[in-house]
């Protein structure tokens, strides 16, 4: 109860934060919208696909959890500056519960990433994308918990490092492998059996094929049940292992 | 208030391939009566800081024992913190958000219901003198307004003892007497402050009792007058020509009831004595019958800064 209570007090504080600066809206969809209008286009005779819907089903649940990777990745930074504001160790000298503390940024990040999902979502369906509302949710939920996980894993690293340039080179160094070997801008199909096969070590190209069966329609497909299974073990566990660097006592 | 026996903390710091162990505090013993200010002195790197954290619940003690207002530090941490207040060095307060909502999150965090929070925000604002700025975002104020929100922030749940590390550095001297005052008045309400600083004055004037901290352990613990009587009696200063110093040090020096002798420089000497009022008549003799021309002479009682010099081996101001 206390853990409910302190995780939303902590919630509101950082969305009403974030919403006093609404620019990040902008920021946030202007990136994935120059994607789907300057890329998507080459994707319909790169793939091979019959139309432009048809490469719109492949390449729009990339391009979200894209956005729920890199979107969580990058949130340390924002905690890095409350470190060093004094913000974060006068919540820890408080009886305020450690979990809440970044269950309480980290569900802020999840709504953030949600309100750019469905934008994203509702432009593509102008380009012809056409999916289910039960299917999508089940994809939004897919995000949900890859944005968690990220942006947990994300505040424990900052809290270990504790400098911006330390956490921006690790940051891009985990995400590009990440991101090649998901799957992402082009399907692992085209790939040779080599890159498919190190890229099965990749948690998040399992979320990106779960993802795609389901903007398929595919409901049924063993890859969304794997990849939703994936997914929620590891966002278990980035967010056990960033609460107990919220916990730990640090000089 | 607080009882401590042999509170220890050391750090493992890296150079290179060695590493290197730290004890930055080596067995620390304290006793802080309720509804007094204790001020904990020492120059930086004493350590001081450090056991602050220990006591504040940031940071675990490696051994000894605590007790904080009456609960466990080491087997409760959780109710000290519910007890305490803190306040940190380097500020705590949010760049975006205002003053009132600070406050009211504070209190919140301390499982304080919304309604309660606001309304304790609201008299904080108020007794702190901060109305006017309640709603402007921190980003807003001056270094004394901050301040003054970051104290509120530390007692909005109304502890019984709060810790305020070198609440005055940074601030003009009129922020600074400003403070005072309202450390003071904690001190009023009932409130047990624990404040560390490292300038002598503010320990002098502010403080109840201090303790000094050198290489991590207490040298010196008591009230600023018992310290200060403790060291070598009285301070003597002797106005002089510079051309005259060197002959009155050559005439003094080896006199019984001089303990010590300082050179001035801009011309004369500080001797430090046992009893003033008998030395200086003596001094005066001594001075006339060698013809020296004496400008002015002073009777000082001695400052903590020699209480410092005495326990430590080096003054504050140049460490």
């Amino acid at each position: 109860m206390k853990l409910a209570r302190d995780t939303w007090l902590i919630f509101q504080r950082q969305l009403h934060l974030l919403l006093r600066n609404p620019v990040w809206v902008f920021v946030g969809v202007f990136q994935p919208v120059m994607y789907l209008l300057l890329f998507a286009p080459l994707l319909k005779p790169a793939l091979g696909a019959a139309t432009q819907a048809e490469a719109y089903k492949i390449f729009v649940p990339g391009l979200l959890v894209l956005l729920a990777i890199f979107g969580g990745l990058f949130q340390g930074f924002g905690l890095i500056a409350e470190l060093r504001a004094g913000v974060i160790e006068r919540s820890r000298v408080t009886p305020v519960s450690r979990l809440a503390l970044l269950l309480g940024r980290s569900l802020r990040d999840v709504v953030s990433l949600m309100t750019q999902a469905v934008i994203i979502t509702l432009l593509a369906l102008l380009f012809d994308l056409r999916v289910f509302i039960g299917d999508l949710l089940l994809a939004y939920l897919m995000l949900a918990l890859i944005a968690l996980m990220t942006s947990a894993v994300s505040y424990g690293v900052a809290l270990k490092v504790k400098s911006e340039d330390a956490l921006a080179p690790l940051m891009n160094t985990v995400a590009q492998p990440v991101l090649l070997l998901s799957g992402i801008l082009l399907p692992l199909a085209f790939a040779p059996g080599w890159l498919q096969g190190v890229a099965k070590w990749n948690p998040f190209s399992w979320a990106v094929d779960g993802t795609r069966a389901l903007f398929n329609g595919d409901i049924g497909d063993d890859r969304v049940w794997q990849g939703l299974s994936i997914i929620a073990v590891l966002a278990a566990a980035g967010v056990y292992w960033a609460a107990r660097q919220f916990a730990r006592s640090v000089r | 208030m607080i009882e401590t026996r042999g509170l220890r903390k050391s750090f493992r710091s890296r150079a290179g391939r060695e590493t290197k162990t730290v004890e930055a505090v080596r067995g620390v013993d304290l006793d802080v009566p309720a509804g007094e200010i204790f001020g904990f002195l020492g120059p930086n790197g004493a350590g001081k800081t450090t056991t602050l954290r220990m006591l504040a619940t940031l940071i675990e003690p490696d051994g000894g024992q605590a007790t904080i207002a009456g609960a466990d530090l080491l087997k409760d941490p959780g109710e000290v913190r519910r007890r305490i207040g803190y306040v940190a060095q380097g500020g705590s307060t949010w760049d975006e958000s205002t003053g009132r909502e600070e406050l009211v999150l504070q209190a919140r965090m301390y499982g304080i219901r919304k309604t309660e929070a606001q309304r304790r925000a609201a008299r904080a604002l108020e007794a702190f003198q901060l109305v006017e700025f309640a709603d402007r975002k921190c980003k807003t104020y001056s270094g004394g307004q901050r301040r003054r929100v970051e104290i509120a922030l530390g007692i909005i749940h109304e502890p019984k003892i709060v810790f305020l590390d070198e609440p005055t550095t940074g601030l003009d001297p009129q922020s600074r007497a400003h403070m005072w005052d309202e450390i003071r008045r904690l001190r009023a309400d009932g409130m047990t402050v624990f404040i560390t600083t490292h300038y002598l004055d503010e320990a002098d004037a502010l403080c109840d009792r201090i303790a000094i901290m050198d290489h991590g352990e207490v040298v010196a613990e008591g009230t600023p007058a018992d310290l200060k009587r403790e060291i070598s009696g009285d301070v003597v200063q002797v106005g002089l020509d510079v051309t005259a110093t060197g002959e009155a040090e050559k005439l003094l020096d080896g006199e019984e009831y001089v303990n010590r002798l300082e050179l001035l420089d801009e011309g004369g000497l500080r001797l430090f004595v046992d009893e003033g009022a008998t030395a200086i008549p003596r001094i005066l003799r001594r001075v006339d019958a060698a013809g020296l021309d004496l400008r002015s002479i002073e009777l000082h009682r001695p400052s903590l800064d020699d209480v410092f010099l005495t326990k430590t081996g080096r003054s504050l101001r140049e460490s």
